[in-house]
C-alpha cells in the first residue's frame, strides 16, 4: 500500500510539474486567422483538393489557420464553426454541401465574422451580410475533359477496336443531383464535340465517397460495354477498376497517374486557392467579396491536370488549348441550345431551381442567348436536364 | 531436474475483493499511465512536448465557455444512451441496438417535423414527435426482444442487423424528403420557422440535455435498484431458471426490458432531432451506441459510475480532435491515443480482480507471511 501510494504521489508531481511549464502564454499580437471545416479527411480526394488550397492561400498570405477534419454534416458543424470563431477566426471556410445550414447558424450569431461555405445554394436567398456561397465553372473544365475523351474515342474508332456507333462511355455519378447533372452532362457534350456518334451510360452510388460502389459501377458499366470511363464521387473506385481493365479513364478532383499511369487520360478539379485568397484578403482589407462566387479559367479556379500522353490521343493538349481559348472569348459556349436536345426538342426555355426550397419550385429562366447560362444566377450549378444521348441506368438516389 | 517440470516464477490469482480505495487508485493509476505512455509516444512520432499534448487535450475540453458546454451536452447525451442499454446488459441481453433505436426515434421525430409541422400548433407537434420517437424506438427494441423470448434468437445479432436496417429505412427516407433534389440531404429542418423545435430551457442551448440525463440516471438508478421491475430482470440476468423457479415470467421481462431500452433509444432520438441537430442523418448518433456499450461496461453497469465514464470517453474525444487540429494531426493518431487510453483502463479491471503474485517455491520462506 505505502508503495503505491508512493508511486502515485510521484505520478502526480511530475504531472503537476509538467502542467507547471505551461504558463507561459504567448503575447505577440493576434495575427489574422482562418478557420476550415472538412467533411473527412486527407483520404477523401474532395477534401484532400481543399486542404491543398487551404494550405496554400494561408501560407502564401501568411495568416494562421487551423483545419478541421472530419466534421459530420449535423449540429457538430455549427459547433465547430462557432468554436472557431470564439478562438479568433476572422474566417471559417467549410467544404461539403450539408453544412450550409449549419453554417447559416453560425453566421446569424457571429455577425462580425464570415462564413463561407463551398458548393451551397442559400446565400442569395438568405441575404446575410457574412455568408457567401462559392463554386467554380467546373462545367468548363468537364467539357474540356470530354474532349480529350472523344478524341480517345476517335482513336480507338480509327484503329479498328470497335465500330463508330458502340463509342460508349460510362459515367459513375453520386447523386442525381444537379451539381453531378451539370458535371457529367458538359462531359459528355465536350466528347460529342469531337465523336459524334459518342453515347452514354449513367451509375449512381448515393454516396459521395464509396469505394467498393464505385469500382462495382464502373465494372458494370464496362460489363456493358462502356470503351471510357469518368466519374463524378471522390474515391479511386473507378479509376482502379479502369486500370485493371485497361480501360481509358477521365479522372476528377486531381491526377490518379501514379496509380494508373496505363488508363489516366486527364482529370478536371477545382483549384479552391483563388477564392481563399480573395475571400481572405477582403476580410483584412475590408473590402467586398461577391455573395456567390463562381471561379472560373481565368481566375484559376478551373484546372486541367497534365494530359497522359501514354493514354490520350494524340494531339489531346492542342485541342484543349483551342477550345479554352473559345471559352474564354465567349464563342463557345459548354451548354450551346443547339448542341444539345431534351425529349427530342430543343431547348427555348427552361426554369431552374435556383432559390432552393423543399418542393424544389423551378424559379429562374436560365436559357439565356442561345445557352443554359450555367452558374450564373448563383454559384452552385442548377443544370438538372437529362439530354438525348445519355441513358440512366438507375436514378434511386 | 528437468527444466520442463519447474514451476512458473509467478502465478495469477483471484483477488477475494479489493477495498474501494484501492480499485479506485489502481484505474487512476492505469489512466495515468495511460496519458504517460501517450504523452511520450506523442513525443516521439511528432514531436510535440508532453506538456503542450497534455494541456490542449484539457483545452479541448474546456478551454472555453463554448467548449465546455458542448462537452456537457456531448456527455449527457452518451450517458442517456449508456442508460438506455444499462437494463438490458443487466438482464444479460447484449442489445447491441441502439444506434438503430435511435435512429428509428430520429425517423419518427423528423417524419413528423416535415410533415405535420403545417396542420399542428407548435406544442403538439413537439408532444406528437415525443410519443412517436418513444413509440418508434420502443417498436425496434421490442422485435429482437420478441424473437428472443418465443425463439431463443441471438440477440446479439438480431440488434446488430437492426441497426444497418435502421439505416437503410432512414436512408430511403432522406432521399424522399432531401432539399434541394438529388443532393442526399435535409438540411436543417424548419430553420426560419423552428417548428417542432424544443424550446430553449433557461435561455441554453444546452440545458435540455444536460436535465434529459440527470432526470434519466435518477430515473434508471432508481428502477434497477428499487423497482420490482428491476429486480426480475437482474435475476433473469443471474439465471433464467431461477427467474422460472420463483415465478417470474422470464418472456415478459426480456420483452418489456427491451421495451424500455427501446423507448429510451427513442427518447434520446427525440433529443437528437428535436433538441439538438433539427435534421435526419444517416450518421447522426456519430455510433455512439456502440461506445455506450463501453460505457456501460466500464461503469460495471452503475448508473452513478457511468457519469465518470462517459466523462472520461467524452473528454478523450474532444481532446483528440483538439490535438489533430492544434498540431495539424490525422485524426487516426488521435484514436491511437483514444485506444492506449482505453486498452490501459479495461487492463486496469485484471489487476482489480486477480494478483500477480511471485510463486511459493521461489521464496519459500515468506509464503506464511499472509
Amino acid at each position: 500500500m505505502k508503495k503505491l501510494f508512493a508511486i502515485i504521489m510521484i505520478l502526480v508531481l511530475s504531472l503537476s510539474l509538467v502542467s507547471c511549464g505551461k504558463k507561459e502564454e504567448e503575447s505577440e499580437p493576434a495575427k489574422f486567422k482562418v478557420g476550415f471545416i472538412f467533411l473527412h479527411d486527407e483520404n477523401s480526394t474532395y477534401d484532400l483538393n481543399f486542404i491543398n488550397a487551404a494550405k496554400a492561400a494561408c501560407e502564401e498570405l501568411d495568416v494562421d489557420y487551423v483545419l478541421r477534419t472530419n466534421v459530420p454534416e449535423t449540429e457538430k458543424c455549427y459547433e465547430t464553426a462557432a468554436e472557431l470563431a470564439d478562438s479568433g477566426c476572422s474566417i471559417v471556410f467549410a467544404d461539403s454541401f450539408g453544412h450550409e445550414d449549419f453554417m447559416i447558424s453560425a453566421a446569424k450569431e457571429f455577425p462580425d465574422v464570415w462564413f463561407c461555405h463551398a458548393t451551397g445554394t442559400k446565400a442569395h436567398t438568405e441575404k446575410l451580410a457574412n455568408y457567401f456561397n462559392a463554386f467554380a465553372s467546373i462545367y468548363e473544365g468537364r467539357y474540356l475533359a470530354g474532349i480529350a475523351a472523344g478524341m480517345k474515342l476517335n482513336e480507338m474508332i480509327a484503329a479498328g477496336e470497335f465500330s463508330a456507333e458502340e463509342a460508349k462511355i460510362g459515367y459513375i455519378g453520386a447523386f442525381t443531383y444537379a451539381e453531378v447533372i451539370s458535371g457529367y452532362t458538359s462531359f459528355f457534350l465536350g466528347a460529342r464535340s469531337v465523336c459524334p456518334t459518342a453515347t452514354m451510360e449513367v451509375t449512381f452510388t448515393g454516396s459521395w465517397y464509396d469505394e467498393t460502389a464505385e469500382k462495382e459501377g464502373a465494372n458494370t458499366l464496362m460489363d456493358r460495354g462502356c470503351k471510357l470511363i469518368s466519374q463524378h464521387a471522390d474515391s479511386m473506385g473507378a479509376p482502379t477498376a479502369c486500370e485493371n481493365r485497361g480501360v481509358p479513364d477521365v479522372s476528377y478532383n486531381g491526377s490518379t497517374l501514379a496509380s494508373c499511369p496505363n488508363t489516366f487520360i486527364v482529370s478536371s478539379r477545382i483549384d479552391w486557392t483563388p477564392y481563399f485568397k480573395e475571400a481572405i484578403k477582403a476580410k483584412m482589407n475590408g473590402t467586398s467579396l461577391p455573395t456567390d462566387y463562381t471561379g472560373t479559367i481565368a481566375t484559376g479556379s478551373v484546372k486541367l491536370t497534365e494530359v497522359n500522353d501514354k493514354a490520350a490521343a494524340a494531339g489531346t493538349q492542342d485541342a484543349i488549348n483551342t477550345a479554352t481559348k473559345a471559352l474564354q472569348a465567349g464563342t463557345l459556349h459548354v451548354f450551346d441550345t443547339t448542341t444539345f436536345t431534351v425529349g427530342g426538342q430543343p431547348l427555348t426555355s427552361y426554369l431552374a431551381d435556383v432559390d432552393t426550397d423543399p418542393a424544389y419550385t423551378p424559379d429562374t429562366e436560365v436559357i439565356e442567348n442561345g445557352y443554359f447560362n450555367e452558374s450564373a444566377k448563383r454559384s452552385a450549378p442548377y443544370f438538372d436536364l437529362q439530354i438525348d444521348g445519355i441513358t440512366l441506368l438507375d436514378t434511386a438516389f | 531436474m528437468d527444466k520442463r517440470n519447474r514451476a512458473p516464477r509467478f502465478h495469477i490469482e483471484r483477488r477475494a475483493s479489493l477495498p474501494w480505495h484501492k480499485s479506485l487508485a489502481v484505474r487512476l493509476l492505469s489512466i495515468l499511465a495511460a496519458f504517460i505512455v501517450c504523452a511520450i509516444l506523442t513525443m516521439i512520432i511528432t514531436g510535440v512536448k508532453p506538456v503542450a499534448f497534455l494541456s490542449t487535450m484539457v483545452y479541448g475540453s474546456f478551454g472555453t465557455p463554448r467548449k465546455m458546454w458542448i462537452t456537457a451536452q456531448n456527455i449527457a447525451v452518451l450517458l442517456c444512451i449508456s442508460l438506455a442499454v444499462t437494463p438490458s446488459f443487466l438482464m444479460k441481453f447484449w442489445n447491441e441496438g441502439a444506434d438503430g433505436q435511435i435512429l428509428m426515434g430520429c425517423l419518427a421525430s423528423s417524419a413528423c417535423m416535415i410533415k405535420l409541422s403545417d396542420s399542428l400548433p407548435n406544442w403538439l407537434l413537439i408532444i406528437v414527435m415525443l410519443v412517436a420517437s418513444v413509440a418508434a424506438g420502443m417498436v425496434w427494441g421490442v422485435i429482437p426482444a420478441f424473437f428472443k423470448a418465443q425463439f431463443n434468437t441471438n440477440e446479439t445479432l438480431f440488434t446488430l442487423m437492426l441497426n444497418y436496417i435502421a439505416t437503410q429505412i432512414v436512408a430511403y427516407f432522406i432521399v424522399k424528403w432531401e432539399v434541394p433534389k438529388g443532393s442526399g440531404q435535409i438540411g436543417i429542418i424548419n430553420q426560419n420557422t423552428e417548428l417542432g423545435w424544443f424550446p430553449q430551457l433557461f435561455g441554453s442551448k444546452y440545458i435540455l440535455s444536460i436535465l434529459t440525463a440527470a432526470l434519466m440516471t435518477a430515473f434508471i438508478y432508481s428502477y434497477i435498484r428499487y423497482s420490482k421491475h428491476g429486480y426480475e430482470l437482474t435475476v433473469v440476468g443471474e439465471s433464467t431458471r431461477t427467474a422460472k423457479y420463483i415465478g417470474i415470467d422470464v418472456k415478459r421481462v426480456i420483452v418489456r426490458t427491451m421495451a424500455l431500452s427501446g423507448a429510451l433509444a427513442g427518447l434520446i432520438g427525440f433529443l437528437l432531432v428535436s433538441g439538438i441537430n433539427h435534421t435526419l442523418t444517416t450518421t447522426i448518433t456519430g455510433g455512439q451506441g456502440f461506445t455506450a456499450v463501453m460505457v456501460s461496461w466500464l461503469a460495471q453497469f452503475n448508473p452513478i459510475a457511468m457519469i465518470a465514464t462517459s466523462f472520461l470517453i467524452i473528454f478523450l474525444e474532444r481532446g483528440a480532435i483538439e490535438i489533430s487540429s492544434a498540431f495539424t494531426l490525422n485524426q487516426s493518431f488521435s484514436a491511437i491515443l483514444t485506444g492506449i487510453i482505453l486498452f490501459f483502463l479495461i487492463g486496469s479491471e485484471f489487476f482489480v480482480s486477480y494478483r500477480i503474485r511471485k510463486s511459493a517455491n521461489t521464496e519459500t520462506g515468506k509464503e506464511q507471511d499472509k
